[in-house]
C-alpha cells in the first residue's frame, strides 16, 4: 500500500522492435533501468515512483530510437 | 508448412486413420473420409447457415467456449466481439500458414475439407460485419482451395469474394502481426503491438485473423449449436481438436481428437519412448513416465509448465539423442528469429551454441549456468513470443534431459541412432527477402 501511494499511474515500455540498444535511458535512470550484456535495457516493470518520475521523462525524452515510453499502467 | 517438406501419405488413408483412431461417439467432426467437394459438403452438413445480420452468432460462439486453434487458445468469441465493435470497414483473415514445422493438420484439413473453412471463414465475416475477406496460405492457391472457391463462386454462395495471399516459409509469418504485415505488402514480419490488429489491422481496419481449423469450427458451432460443441471436450476447454501425432516408428498422423482425451491413447508410452513433447517447438518436453497420465488440454498440460498448441504431439523414440534433437530444434528457432528486438538477435544464437554444446562431448562447465542466464533474459523482451516460446522449449529440454546432459559430460552418448527424428525444413531461409 505504501508504495502504491509514491508510485505514479505510469510504467516505462521499450518497444524492442524500435531500440537500438543505444543506453543513454539505463544512464538517466538507473534506478529503473539496467542494460544487458549486449547493451539493451531491461526495463523495473513496476509503476514509476514520483520522485522518479522527472528523470523517467528525461530518460524518454533522450531515446534516440523512440523506442521508450511511459505508459498508463492500466493500458500497458 | 514449408513447401520443402515431403507431402503426407495420401489424405484419405490420413483421415481414416483419424477416424479408427478416435473411439468417442460423433469423431471426428472436421475430417471427412476422403476429400469432399462442395455437393459432398452441404449434402453431409447442411446449407450455410448465415443469420442475416452482424453480431448474432457471437453468442453461440461465446456459449461453445471455443478457443482458437493456431496455438495461442484465445476465446474465439472475445476477438469477434472486439472486431464487431470496430468502425468502418473491416477484414476477416483466415490463417493457414501454420509455422510449426511439425504441425501438418491444417494443411490436410485444407485439403480434404476446405468449404468447411470457407464456411467459417464467410460466418465470421459476417458476424464481425467485415467486407473483405482473405486467406492466408504458405502454399498460396492450391487446386483443392481453387476448386471450393469457383464452385462456391459459381452457386453464388459466398456474401464476400476471398483473396489468397501466399505466407513465406518461416516460423513466424503466421504470427497475427506478421501476417498483417504481409497483407499489407510488406514483409512477414512480428509488429510490437499494441495497437492490436482486432483494433488496427489490414489498412488501419480493424481485422480478425482465425486459424483456418477455428474457423472450421465455428462453421459446425453456426449449424449445430453450442450444446453440440460441447458434447466432446472438457467443461473448460470443450470439443475436439486435430492433433499431429508422431510415434517412435511411424510417420506422422492427422488425429483428430477430444480435448482433455488421455495422452497416452494418442502417444506410446512403452519403452520405445524416452519423452514426449507436446505443443511443438514452443512447446515442451514432458519426462516418461512422470507424464504418462495427462490428458490433452491446458488445465492438465499447465501443471508439467507445458501446452497443447497447435496439437503437435511427438513420442521420442529411446534410440535418439534428445540433446542432440533439441539443439537442432534450437539452432534453427534461432535462425528464425525475426531478427528485429535485440534479447532475441543476441540471445537465440547463443542459447542455440550453447545447447549443441551440451549435445557433443565435452562441454565446458560453465555451459548449463550461460544457458540458464541468457534464457532469463530473451524472456518476456521480444515484440513477439518466439523468444519466450524458445526459451519454454530449452528449459524443458534440459530438465528431461538431465540424466543425459551428465552422460555427455563423461564422454557418452546413450543414442544408437543417430538420423535425425524431428522434422525441420530442408533449406533454412538466409536472406532477409525470404520474409515476403
Amino acid at each position: 500500500m505504501a508504495q502504491t501511494m509514491q508510485a505514479t499511474d505510469q510504467t516505462l515500455r521499450v518497444n524492442p522492435i524500435n531500440c537500438t540498444g543505444h543506453g543513454v535511458c539505463a544512464e538517466l535512470l538507473p534506478e529503473l533501468i539496467s542494460v544487458d550484456e549486449w547493451g539493451y535495457p531491461i526495463v523495473d516493470p513496476r509503476p514509476v515512483p514520483w520522485t522518479l518520475e522527472r528523470d523517467a521523462r528525461r530518460a524518454v525524452a533522450a531515446c534516440p530510437a523512440l523506442a521508450l515510453r511511459l505508459l498508463r499502467s492500466s493500458t500497458s | 508448412m514449408t513447401t520443402t517438406m515431403p507431402m503426407p501419405t495420401n489424405p484419405a488413408s490420413e483421415a481414416s486413420q483419424a477416424g479408427r483412431t478416435t473411439s468417442t461417439a460423433g469423431l471426428p467432426r472436421l475430417l471427412p473420409a476422403a476429400p469432399e467437394d462442395l455437393r459432398g459438403h452441404l449434402a453431409r452438413y447442411g446449407p450455410v447457415p448465415f443469420r442475416g445480420m452482424p453480431g448474432l452468432l457471437i453468442d453461440d460462439i461465446e456459449a461453445s467456449g471455443l478457443t482458437g486453434r493456431g496455438g495461442a487458445a484465445f476465446p474465439v468469441y472475445r476477438k469477434l466481439a472486439i472486431v464487431a465493435r470496430g468502425r468502418g470497414r473491416k477484414v476477416v483473415v483466415a490463417n493457414g500458414a501454420e509455422s510449426e514445422p511439425a504441425s501438418r493438420k491444417d494443411e490436410l484439413l485444407l485439403r480434404i475439407a476446405p468449404n468447411l473453412v470457407l464456411d467459417g471463414l464467410q460466418l465470421a465475416a459476417e458476424a464481425v460485419g467485415a467486407s473483405e475477406a482473405h486467406l492466408y496460405l504458405h502454399t498460396g492457391p492450391t487446386p483443392a482451395i481453387g476448386k471450393a472457391l469457383a464452385d462456391r463462386t459459381a452457386m453464388g454462395l459466398d456474401p464476400l469474394p476471398v483473396t489468397i495471399t501466399q505466407a513465406p516459409p518461416r516460423f513466424l509469418a503466421g504470427q497475427e502481426s506478421a501476417l498483417v504485415n504481409r497483407l499489407n505488402g510488406r514483409a512477414a514480419l512480428p509488429s510490437f503491438q499494441p495497437p492490436r490488429v482486432t483494433e488496427r489491422g489490414l489498412g488501419g481496419a480493424p481485422t480478425l485473423v482465425q486459424n483456418v481449423e477455428t474457423l472450421a469450427h465455428l462453421a459446425l458451432i453456426a449449424r449445430y449449436g453450442p450444446r453440440w460443441f460441447r458434447a466432446v471436450g472438457t467443461r473448460a476447454e470443450p470439443g475436439s481438436m486435430l492433433t499431429t501425432v508422431y510415434a517412435p516408428n511411424r510417420r506422422c498422423q492427422i488425429v483428430e481428437t477430444e480435448i482433455g482425451a488421455p495422452l497416452r491413447t494418442l502417444l506410446s508410452s512403452e519403452a520405445d519412448t524416452q519423452a514426449w513433447l507436446i505443443g511443438g517447438y514452443h512447446g515442451s518436453w514432458l519426462p516418461m513416465p512422470d507424464a504418462v497420465g495427462l490428458t490433452l488440454d491446458n488445465e492438465s498440460l499447465r501443471r508439467f509448465g507445458a501446452a497443447a498448441g497447435a496439437g503437435v504431439l511427438v513420442a521420442f523414440p529411446a534410440d535418439r539423442c534428445g540433446l542432440a534433437e533439441s539443439a537442432r530444434v534450437v539452432s534453427y528457432l534461432a535462425a528464425e528469429s525475426a531478427g528485429q528486438c535485440g534479447p532475441c538477435l543476441n540471445g537465440l544464437p547463443r542459447i542455440a551454441a550453447g545447447l549443441a554444446e551440451l549435445a557433443g562431448p565435452s562441454a565446458r562447465r560453465q555451459v548449463r549456468a550461460d544457458l540458464e542466464r541468457w534464457a532469463g533474459l530473451v524472456t518476456g523482451r521480444g515484440a513477439c513470443n518466439h523468444p519466450d516460446g524458445t526459451v519454454r522449449f530449452v528449459r524443458s529440454a534440459l530438465t528431461v534431459f538431465a540424466p543425459e546432459i551428465s552422460r555427455h559430460a563423461r564422454g557418452h552418448c546413450s543414442a544408437t541412432n543417430r538420423t535425425p527424428f524431428l522434422p525441420l525444413p530442408d533449406g533454412m531461409p538466409t536472406s532477409d527477402e525470404d520474409w515476403s
